[in-house]
């Protein structure tokens, strides 16, 4: 880049950062380094929170089945998000890219605007379009398509589909920034040579944005592995994933310890499902990177 | 690129009423006049959002949140925009470090964030002070300042700098007079930007937020329990200002900039 100093950088980038690295380190490392402390800590149920360390925490975490159900319902509904963001957005966004101006815009406006709004009003959205006497089971009911209210609150499916609803905008958004920089010329010549519509998109077309693809799906996987609100408005109390675990830990029992363990299992999966899946990435579509 | 055939169409809109859905519904539950949720309803009023300027706890949650995210969009962006124009100028070694570490809090999940900052605010004795609250929410908003600032900085012409500062000016002046005002798009959006997620963030705060507690937490507490029309005005109200300052956004930088971050 032309525009960066390489000759004379010296101290002024740290002097320019240090305002910004000061408060991260104090209050971001330092805390979260008092987290992984105190995972380590005693708890006893009459004295709370000892001084004394111990690795029970994590024997607990990870040999009870009781969490280790937890995080496999989370795993799971982070698969099933994904998946679906996959499967709906993908082909939203290649139809995004295909539209004219100013539909295009505001078609775009709708999917992202979203984003902005606070997660609690999209929740409560979903809560009353679910419910047991909601618009989707009255409406179902009056087109006689079922006789009795289907139950979506508290279940997994209700909070698939509202999760979907939450992070679906993240994949448009991924799949559209790599649409952009695709040449439409190179779909036509595929066409020109005599391939079919669904050959072109298979062969040319896919290959292409399969980063942008795979890049979304790590951003929604790692959001909806550590979503709160959503799981824990629809989904409801029975149905805990890893981070209304950990709230109930802290702000429920009050386990501090044990709340930071969960907590920090789900920051090391995160850290470890994100950065490996991102090398993959990189390594396989090198090529497209460069 | 090629035309969308009537089944692209088909799911277009199939696609935009999921969107949508969810917000609208919120929007038109909160012209009941009855005292519950029911969709559809006969009469339509305006009492549950004058209900809203009678629930004092509402409106305190409120002015919090808007406070709070003031305070934290301003300082978040003087923060962001230094570090932004260090990381954009020059190259030096630990750069792709910082750049990593000042976008880490969109990467680390906001309940691990929640019990850290839970954990070291009481470890001070400052819990639930409206400052510390501050300071959390500048973590949070810090990498979208920095990000839309990076935006505008990456790749900006620096010979006009360069006339300045041999004509005379400071740098400070430089700064002022010259760079500012051709990344002020950037600096702007940014500080919107920081403000919408420093207002709407939740499972955060929700952490550290006691005992006076913002608009989102109270309003999640409230939904726990149980769904009332109130809830509904609030979020249509909010859904309302969030339309306007997303046109703003839309307006000042462009959305798909703000969201995609990718330069024009």
């Amino acid at each position: 880049m032309a525009t960066l100093d390489n000759d004379r950088a010296g101290a002024a980038p740290w002097l320019l950062s240090a305002p910004a690295l000061l408060l991260f380190c104090g209050l971001l490392l330092v805390p979260l380094v008092l987290t992984l402390m105190l995972s380590f800590h005693v708890f006893s149920d009459s004295q709370g929170t000892l001084a004394t360390y111990t690795l029970r925490n994590y024997i607990e975490v990870i040999t009870d089945p009781y969490y280790g159900s937890i995080f496999g319902r989370t795993a799971g509904l982070a698969f099933a998000v994904t998946l679906l963001c996959i499967l709906l957005g993908v082909p939203e966004t290649i139809v995004l890219a295909r539209m004219k101006r100013p539909w295009q815009s505001i078609c775009l406006l709708v999917v992202l605007g979203p984003l902005l709004i606070s997660v609690v009003v999209r929740t409560l959205g979903w809560q009353i379009l679910l419910g047991n006497n909601g618009v989707l089971n009255n409406a179902l009911q009056a087109l006689h398509i079922t006789s009795e209210p289907i139950r979506l609150v508290f279940t997994m499916t209700g909070v698939v589909i509202a999760l979907t609803h939450v992070l679906v905008p993240f994949m448009v958004m991924s799949v559209w920034a790599t649409l952009q920089k695709l040449d439409p010329q190179v779909e036509w010549a595929g066409r020109s040579l005599g391939a079919s519509p669904f050959r072109v998109f298979r062969r040319v077309v896919l290959p292409q944005i399969l980063p942008g693809v795979l890049s979304g799906s790590i951003i929604v996987f790692a959001l909806s592995a550590s979503a709160f609100a959503t799981p824990a408005l629809i989904g409801g109390r029975r149905l805990k994933v890893v981070a209304t675990a950990a709230y109930d830990e802290f702000l429920g029992t009050l386990n501090w310890p044990l709340g930071a363990t969960i907590a920090v299992l789900l920051l090391i999966a995160n850290v470890v499902i994100v950065l490996g899946c991102s090398r993959l990435a990189e390594r396989r579509f090198k090529h497209i990177f460069d | 690129m090629k035309q969308n055939g009537f089944l692209g169409l088909l799911f277009n809109a199939l696609f935009l009423t999921f969107i949508a859905a969810p917000l609208v519904v919120v929007i038109l539950v909160a012209f009941t006049d009855k005292g519950f949720i029911s969709l559809p309803f006969d009469g339509a009023s305006l009492r549950w959002f004058r209900a809203i300027l009678d629930n004092d706890q509402i409106v305190g949650a409120f002015w919090l949140s808007v406070r709070l995210a003031l305070v934290a969009a301003t300082i978040g962006v003087a923060l962001a925009l230094p570090a932004a124009l260090a990381i954009a100028r020059y190259r030096f070694p630990g750069r792709a470090a910082l750049t990593g570490f000042f976008l880490s809090p969109m990467m680390i999940p906001a309940v691990v964030l929640g019990i850290a900052f839970l954990r070291f605010l009481s470890l001070l004795g400052l819990g639930g002070s409206f400052w510390a609250l501050c300071a959390t929410h500048v973590i949070i908003v810090l990498p979208y300042a920095l990000r839309l600032a990076l935006s505008s900085a990456i790749g900006l012409d620096r010979d006009a700098e360069r006339a300045a500062l041999s004509c005379g000016a400071s740098r400070f002046t430089a700064f002022r007079r010259v760079v500012l005002p051709m990344i002020r798009t950037g600096v702007a959006g940014g500080w919107v930007l920081s403000f919408i997620q420093s207002f709407d963030e939740l499972t955060m705060t929700i952490f550290v937020a006691t005992p006076g507690t913002t608009l989102p937490v109270a309003m999640y507490n409230q939904i726990a329990q149980t769904i009332d029309p109130l809830v509904a005005s609030v979020s249509t109200v909010l859904i309302v200002g969030t339309v306007v300052l997303m046109l703003v956004l839309d307006r000042m930088v462009g959305l798909d900039r703000v969201l995609i971050g990718e330069t024009r």
